[in-house]
């Protein structure tokens, strides 16, 4: 007997009769030839995000990424017309990285007027044109022209910056982030500019990481130690069920409740978070951010209980949205079948004061404490994964059911990317 | 050269927890035996409450010098709670080799 109700099919899973309620196989997560297909079907022709809009504070402001899966380095700029522009990396006479300090493959940041690469001297505008080639009439008869730098489409979804490699891409960003985007679109992201950013980098297949965060089925058990004993036992006899599923397109969205901010009994929380007021659901006194009203897509079940939505925009970019006005971003880069980097960012309201300050802190390391057990988890699951063992595929409940649904996605992506480019379908 | 404020001197044995970073706090923490972490612990977290509320008379960017390292140092208990409150161990059990390491911080 479910404590939320289900759709009237019986499940979450059995309303979207496309995934099938069968086991499944993760070969799509094992294989470097499936990972190859991932690389041009999803990450070379889908909107990626690559940051938000206060990382460009001013014109000349300007970020780069390392899109490894997308086989890229590009630079995010605000040109001079206040537009937000993207550019492959790389200077067109000689092919040099055009924009990078010290390491030449880690990400940089700063302001500047115009770019200008470290080998020959050749400059760029901010909107990507020539302006400058080093002995020009040393050249033969090149016209400035002809060598703008190389753009990327480029665009903002509520501050959130994403980019598409595909430069026959005609689907708009809006378009694509479909109605779970626009159910969010309204929420005050720019109001939460107090950011913390965490990297690791994960020996797992993007996909299965992504998969330890899309269901909470595994929090009771996986997390049991960090609640205090009498609330772990509870939790985990009580088992997890959300308050609703939501999938639009290839994206997806778990609503969930939050019993933690602020717990119904203090004796639930470590001493600590009754002293800070704050945990893992987030500082429990929200500051004010402006929301007057909740943008339509967020709590959809319109559940008093409600603690926190999570949405997977496809194909790796995690969003969720607390309670108490707080945003954890998660991104997931792959840099090969079986390792990818893992970005975690906190979103929060700036402190008024040191002691916000402080219960901040306690929200940030706890969710590091969290990721490091999931994060050395995978690890686990990729090598048995991967290993020559008789079991090959493997049940999913209805919890998991975004799971299901990223892997159907992925899957089908690759699919129609073959039939399109006439390659014969790999069995995946 | 006291780096606390007057209030909280008795916490000064353990002002190398003053750490401005939680990458640093961190590291720190993992480099710590549980005796130690549990010393630390047991002398300041009681004084928890008081310490914000010392904090709060000022404004967070004005912070003076010795205030802001009883920030640090309280942001430090946030990592060592998790040993002493909850792990019994300085790492997070089965974390073997996994890393998650801060990239941006707000700086205080």
């Amino acid at each position: 007997m479910p404590h939320f109700p289900k759709p009237p099919e019986g499940s979450w899973t059995e309303h979207y009769p496309e995934l099938g309620t069968g086991p499944v196989s993760y070969d799509d997560s094992t294989s470097p030839e499936v990972y190859e297909l991932e690389r041009e079907a999803i990450f070379r022709r889908t909107w990626l995000n690559v940051g938000r809009v206060e990382q460009l504070p001013k014109v000349g402001s300007y970020f780069t990424k390392e899109l490894d899966a997308a086989g890229t380095s590009i630079v995010i700029v605000r040109s001079s017309d206040d537009e937000v522009r993207a550019f492959h990396n790389i200077c067109r006479h000689r092919g040099n990285k055009l924009v990078w300090q010290d390491f030449p493959l880690e990400e940089t940041s700063g302001t500047c007027r115009q770019f200008t690469c470290k080998y020959h001297g050749w400059r760029y505008g901010l909107d990507g044109q020539c302006t400058f080639v080093q002995q020009e009439s040393e050249f033969f008869g090149i016209d400035k022209a002809d060598f703008s730098l190389a753009s990327v489409q480029a665009d903002v979804w509520a501050g959130w910056i994403f980019v598409n490699l595909d430069p026959e891409n005609t689907t708009s960003l809006h378009e694509y982030l479909g109605e779970l985007g626009k159910g969010i679109e309204a929420y005050p992201f720019d109001r939460l500019t107090q950011v913390h950013k965490y990297r690791a980098e994960v020996k797992s297949n993007w996909k299965l990481f992504i998969d330890a965060f899309t269901e909470f089925y595994h929090a009771p058990v996986l997390h049991a130690r960090q609640s205090v004993s009498e609330e772990a036992q509870k939790l985990q006899q009580y088992g997890y069920e959300a308050l609703a599923y939501g999938i639009d397109g290839p994206h997806g969205m778990v609503s969930s409740w939050g019993g933690q901010s602020p717990p119904k009994d203090l004796k639930m929380v470590k001493p600590i978070d009754r002293v800070l007021r704050s945990g893992l659901f987030g500082p429990w006194d929200a500051p004010d951010i402006g929301l007057d009203e909740m943008p339509p897509g967020l709590n959809p079940a319109r559940h008093e209980a409600w603690g926190l939505d999570s949405f997977l925009f496809f194909p790796n970019f995690m969003m969720l949205v607390w309670k108490p006005n707080w945003v954890l971003t998660y991104h997931y880069w792959p840099t090969s079948y079986n390792t990818h980097i893992f970005e975690g960012a906190c979103y929060f309201a700036p402190p008024k004061n040191a002691r916000e300050r402080i219960a901040q802190e306690l929200a940030v390391v706890t969710f590091k404490e969290y990721a490091l057990q999931d994060g050395n988890t995978l690890e686990a699951t990729q090598s048995m994964l991967e290993s020559q063992t008789p079991v090959k595929s493997f049940p999913l409940n209805d919890q998991e059911i975004l799971l299901r649904h990223l892997h159907h996605q992925a899957r089908g992506y690759v699919r129609d990317y073959q039939q399109q480019s006439g390659k014969t379908p790999a069995t995946v | 050269m006291p780096t606390l404020p007057a209030e909280f001197s008795d916490l000064e044995p353990f002002a190398g927890w003053a750490i401005p970073t939680e990458r640093a706090r961190y590291a720190k923490r993992i480099d710590s035996t549980m005796d130690e972490l549990s010393a630390f612990y047991d002398a300041a977290f009681p004084r928890m409450e008081e310490a914000c509320a010392y904090l709060e008379q000022f404004e967070i960017d004005g912070l003076p010098d010795d205030a802001k390292h009883l920030l640090w140092l309280y942001c430090a208990i946030v990592t060592v709670s998790f040993p002493v409150e909850v792990w019994r161990q300085p790492r997070v059990p089965d974390s073997g080799s996994s890393t998650f390491d801060a990239t941006l911080e707000p700086a205080v």
